[in-house]
């Protein structure tokens, strides 16, 4: 049933995309393509975080794994093209995704006994460290800081006036979509479930049987696999693999778009990705578009202005919407699928505890003075056995807003 | 030998630098539990603002302390306005309320100061010392460089230990409620502890800037290896702080001499990773209760 | 089918006949119509040319480079004030791609489709417009004087629209190769450059030129890492008494105060990209107050070459001209090689542009560029374009930084890109500007 209502939606949401593409221009066919490679990037990573606790600021580093996958399968292995045509991407996606998710697999048995900002420093100094090796070290392999091309056909089927950015424009959306649906069932089925048991108390979450250590490199595994087909997908838009196209502040945006979207939503990926991939863009077109003299400022300083309008918004809308906007959008307009009468959620509703983060606050002396920990949803897993643990310390919440947020993130990854 | 003794002492001198950021970074971490990203763009503005105060007046030292003070105020004002509305919420918001600031600060710079380069004065001169005809490697703004930070280090550490501040600044971080309850003003003392941040990334901007040149992005790199440097010796740790940092600093130095720049960073990350598999809460961490 | 009605079909015959004959005369290049202007090509109306390009004006790599667009923009504001081209202004939009080249395909992608560019001019960056060669070739939009030395840029058969301008780096490497080899005979010459195609290109050129035997280190850095004080030391542990380094300006003052901090005092030879004076004395002028015996002296000495006039030939008339346009259009920005780059860059297009004809299409601008022989503008040796060839400038003159300014030793250097071309000298002089600092048509 979940599957089948899950395929309904994407399909709906591919023939509306069909639809668009067709009605707009090029440009804007571009842009959608665009917004999907970043889409189902965030998603995994809004899955890793959101669902499974764990916090990431290297997807970047997943992307570009999968991008450069992309690039050298298409180098190296000729026969696929020749055997496959223009369907040759596809397998080229697929075998993209599954070298990233072994790399996953590698990072997440890494950083199994890592929590909170000690898993975050480590990824991120993974963010930083797999360009500058791809690019410096192993340039013979890799095409050094000048990268290596992607292209790809727009098959003859479609016939000769077919654009190539519409064909750009479906072939990422529908990837990127496969990839949402599969997200989707998996957040729903037990593997979901018990990776927010994982997420919501460790302890408990063993008690009852969970594998811990093997649950959190799935979500590893999950969230890279997903980066690695936004990378694929990137690469393709983009035409291009280099290192200067994966730095660090593509982890660093992907985690904005997550947690600005809504964590552990799949729709606020959507809401993320949209932000982080059209709103530099339109800041900087309505800054030129003053032909470059912006308050009387001299052109260099101008050009400055979209970043810092960009910081503005990232941080007010961070404040504005504290569930991010999915959560807000929830809020205003309420629960909208029948999901929220289910048994399972309102289980879930119940055994509610702090919405996902770092749960180092969970962890020895470091989670003994986190500020504000405040009354866990219930008392089903909450306070079972902590109180001998933290001998006490633990905090009241002062804020009940804690609560309403837990429970709109746990509506389900829509 | 000498490249050996050269390769230390150079590695001591940046590692210092690291450590400072990285003592911000734990500072606003055991205060708030909050990882500012922002902390090498602030550090960036207030060399700005040095800069501008040692242009206008002719003299290192008055531009050295303005960009001190101008460190503590920004933290505490960054605390106040943006980070106080966060600090309740999910961990998470505070980390993307700090991108963001991050982001603004670095667009901030490049409006009001342009976006090319501009060159920073050392506080001594950056000729090697030597002795006799060994070349040690560093110069005296080097050890001026290693000084300043050890000294603000153990002033601060001084301070936590011996002095009111420094207790009510302790049992904030540790047990906000208790402290609320024995009458600490918890709000002013995280503000504190963001102005103290705040200070110490000043210090490495004025420190390290000489050598990167200033422009809107000049700490970003600078950020990465002090958060490694925390990560490395423990979040909670001020001791770790200083550590991770000299550790890192001369691991690095040794990779980059002896086996090229190009391999700098995937050696970072061995040495965190290998740093987080035995200890997978940094150097200093406190003993954690083992989960069964 | 029913025959169509006659009045109809006479309108048919008229207008196709006016259609013909409006085809005929606004042929560009062979006559001098006077005929009207009209929207010929996508970017062109009655009264504009847009232009579109792609540069660093934010980001780690935006010191420098983003002076080069406001420049050129200076320049083509200067010719709209005096008639434009044939009477069109010409409008450049430049957008901000940050030196990564996923924004570089966006922001090329807008300018083509949204704002329906006419040509992409000076795209900056050798990884970026890597990222938009082949989308631009595919759609046939012309992409005239890529802003990077590479070699890549000149394949005409795969990218028939892509043109270089600067010198590449690769002969840059043999004229600075061949003034060490007759200047520095026995002397020990180490390397110091960028690790990726710039100081790779720029290495192979030297050692077209420069024996084996005297290389005594080769020395690499990376842009993001500051550290390079362990290959400083490696260049002076091995003993080389000349450094040549195809280095940015920023790593170029990086090398100086570590050689200083080292105690270690080689003769520089530095590319054009990194030997700016204005901007090398600007990134160590808080060294120089330091110590009183420092000064404008720690540039002094640095050999270098140049292809566009040197800044500190004041009487040069092309320098004249281009300090007027500065001084009035972009007076904000100090006079230096950046801004010199953009202005002569900008030259060089509306030269192409007066080619290209009163009513050009995409393709006449190209064909300018294909027919050969055209104009040096202000560059000092000629260049090579021709159907064949989408190089730029063939050459440059070998300069010694003397007091702040760069001071030609000797006349301008030709060569070519082969490992055995040899390098001669060009002796026909610079051809002046016109006197209305407006190329002619």
């Amino acid at each position: 049933m979940t599957l089948a209502r899950h395929l309904a939606a994407a399909a709906a949401a591919a023939v509306v995309i069909a639809l668009i593409s067709v009605q707009l221009g090029s440009y804007r066919d571009y842009q959608i393509a665009e917004v999907a490679a970043y889409v189902i990037a965030v998603a995994g990573l809004t899955v890793l975080i959101g669902l499974s606790g764990q916090i990431s600021v290297g997807n970047g580093a997943f992307m570009a794994l999968g991008a450069y996958a992309t690039a050298l399968l298409q180098l190296r292995v000729p026969w696929l093209p020749a055997h496959l045509g223009g369907w040759s991407i596809v397998v080229i996606f697929l075998i993209s995704v599954v070298v990233t998710a072994a790399g996953g697999a590698v990072v997440g048995v890494a950083a199994a006994r890592l929590r909170g900002p000690y898993l975050a420093g480590a990824t991120l100094l993974l963010a930083v460290a797999f360009p500058a090796a791809v690019a410096d070290r192993y340039a013979g392999v890799f095409g050094g800081d000048q990268g290596l091309g992607v292209t790809v056909t727009t098959p003859a089927a479609l016939g000769p006036a077919f654009p190539p950015t519409r064909w750009l424009t479906w072939l990422t959306c529908a990837a990127a979509l496969a990839g949402l649906v599969l997200l989707a069932n998996l957040a729903r089925s037990r593997v979901g479930r018990s990776w927010r048991a994982l997420r919501d108390d460790e302890v408990a979450a063993a008690l009852s049987g969970i594998n811990v250590a093997r649950l959190r490199v799935l979500a590893f595994v999950v969230s890279a696999a997903s980066a690695g087909l936004g990378g694929s997908l990137l690469a393709v838009v983009s035409s291009i693999v280099s290192p200067g196209a994966y730095t660090l502040s593509l982890s660093i945006g992907l985690l904005t778009a997550a947690v600005i979207g809504g964590l552990g939503s799949l729709l606020g990926a959507v809401w993320g990705s949209l932000l982080l991939a059209l709103i530099p863009g339109y800041l900087s077109n309505v800054a030129t578009s003053h032909g470059g003299r912006l308050f009387g400022l001299p052109s260099g300083a101008t050009s400055f202005v979209p970043i810092a309008a960009y910081g503005v918004v990232l941080i007010v809308v961070m404040l504005a919407f504290p569930s991010g906007i999915q959560g807000g959008l929830r809020r205003l307009f309420g629960p909208v699928a029948p999901v929220a009468a289910g048994p399972l959620a309102r289980l879930a509703r119940r055994g509610r505890r702090a919405p996902a983060g770092l749960p180092a606050s969970r962890h020895g002396l470091a989670a003994a003075r986190h500020r504000g920990s405040g009354p866990r949803g219930d008392d089903r897993r909450g306070q079972a056995g902590e109180p001998s643990r933290r001998s006490g310390r633990r905090h009241a919440r002062t804020r009940d807003t804690h609560q309403r947020q837990s429970e709109h993130q746990e509506e389900g990854t829509r | 030998m000498q490249e050996f003794v050269e390769f230390t002492l150079g590695g001591i001198a940046s590692g210092m630098v690291y450590a400072a950021i990285a003592l911000s970074l734990v500072l606003i971490w055991r205060g708030t539990r909050i990882l500012n990203f922002a902390q090498g763009g602030l550090a960036m503005l207030t060399t700005y603002l040095a800069s501008i105060v040692i242009s206008r007046t002719g003299s290192y030292w008055e531009g050295f302390a303005a960009g001190l003070a101008a460190g503590l105020v920004l933290g505490a004002v960054a605390e106040r306005t943006v980070i106080r509305p966060v600090e309740s919420k999910g961990p998470m918001n505070a980390v993307i309320v700090t991108i963001g600031l991050l982001i603004f600060i670095e667009g901030l710079a490049g409006i009001i100061f342009g976006g090319q380069y501009r060159s920073f004065p050392p506080a001594f001169s950056i000729v090697g010392l030597r002795i006799g005809s060994f070349s040690l490697g560093i110069s005296r703004n080097d050890v001026f460089t290693a000084g300043a930070v050890l000294a603000a280090a153990v002033i601060l550490a001084v301070v936590f230990r011996y002095t009111p501040v420094g207790l009510r600044l302790r049992a904030a971080a540790f047990g906000p409620q208790v402290a609320r309850l024995l009458g600490v003003r918890v709000g002013r003392v995280l503000t504190l502890g963001w102005a103290l941040a705040g200070l110490f990334g000043a210090l490495a901007g004025v420190l390290v800037t000489p050598s990167t040149f200033l422009y809107p992005n000049s700490m970003d790199a600078i950020f990465v290896l002090g958060f490694t440097a925390a990560v490395i010796g423990g979040l909670d740790s001020p001791v770790g702080a200083v550590v991770g940092g000299l550790i890192l600093g001369v691991v690095l130095e040794y990779v980059g001499g002896y086996l090229g720049s190009d391999i700098v960073p995937l050696f970072g990350l061995a040495a965190l990773v290998l740093v987080l598999m035995v200890r997978p809460s940094g150097l200093f961490s406190a003993a954690t209760t083992r989960q069964v | 089918m029913r025959t169509p009605h006659k009045a109809l079909g006479a309108v048919v015959v008229l207008t196709s006949a006016a259609m013909a004959l409006a085809a005929c005369s606004s042929s560009p290049s062979t006559k001098k119509s006077s005929g009207a202007l009209t929207a010929s090509a996508p970017g062109i109306t009655a009264t504009t040319i847009t232009i579109g390009s792609h540069q660093p004006l934010t980001g780690p790599a935006a010191p420098g480079y983003s002076e080069i667009a406001p420049a050129s923009n200076a320049y083509f504001q200067y010719v709209n004030a005096h008639g434009g081209i044939y009477g069109r202004k010409i409008i450049y939009k430049y957008l901000d791609d940050g030196y990564n080249p996923t924004n570089t395909s966006t922001v090329v992608h807008q300018l083509v489709l949204q704002d329906n560019v006419y040509a992409i001019f000076n795209g900056l960056g050798t990884p970026t417009h890597l990222a938009v060669v082949s989308y631009l070739n595919s759609q046939k939009v012309p992409d005239v004087f890529v802003a990077s030395g590479c070699e890549c840029w000149n394949q005409p058969s795969l990218y028939p629209e892509t043109f270089g301008w600067q010198l590449d780096y690769v002969r840059e490497g043999k004229i600075l190769g061949r003034y060490i080899e007759q200047h520095f005979k026995g002397k020990k010459i180490g390397y110091f450059y960028q690790n990726d195609e710039f100081g790779q290109d720029g290495v192979k050129g030297l050692g077209y030129e420069i024996p084996k035997s005297q290389v005594v280190a080769r020395e690499t850095y990376v842009p993001t890492d500051v550290k390079i004080g362990p290959a400083v030391a490696a260049l002076k542990a091995a003993g080389a008494q000349v450094v040549v380094s195809f280095s940015i300006p920023a790593f170029t003052a990086l090398l100086k105060l570590n050689a200083l901090g080292l105690n270690y005092n080689p003769t520089l030879v530095v590319s054009d990209v990194g030997s700016d004076p204005i901007t090398l004395a600007g990134l160590l002028n808080a060294f120089a107050k330091k110590s009183g015996s420092f000064g404008s002296s720690l540039i002094n000495g640095i050999i270098t070459d140049g292809y566009l006039p040197s800044l500190g030939d004041t009487s040069n008339p092309w320098i004249q001209l281009f300090k007027k346009v500065h001084d009035q259009y972009d007076a904000k920005a100090p006079l230096d090689g950046n801004v010199l780059y953009g202005e002569a860059v900008a030259y060089t297009f509306v030269q192409a542009m007066f080619k290209a004809g009163k009513n050009p299409t995409r393709q006449d601008l190209i064909n300018a560029l294909n027919a050969g022989n055209f104009p040096q503008g202000p560059s000092v040796a000629p260049f090579a374009y021709s159907a064949t060839d989408h190089n730029g400038m063939t050459g440059a003159y070998i300069g010694i930084i003397k007091n702040g300014v760069i001071v030609p030793q000797g006349g301008v250097l030709v060569t070519d890109d082969s490992p055995t071309g040899p390098v001669t000298a060009y002796t026909t002089p610079q051809p002046a500007p016109p006197a209305s600092g407006i190329p002619s048509p």
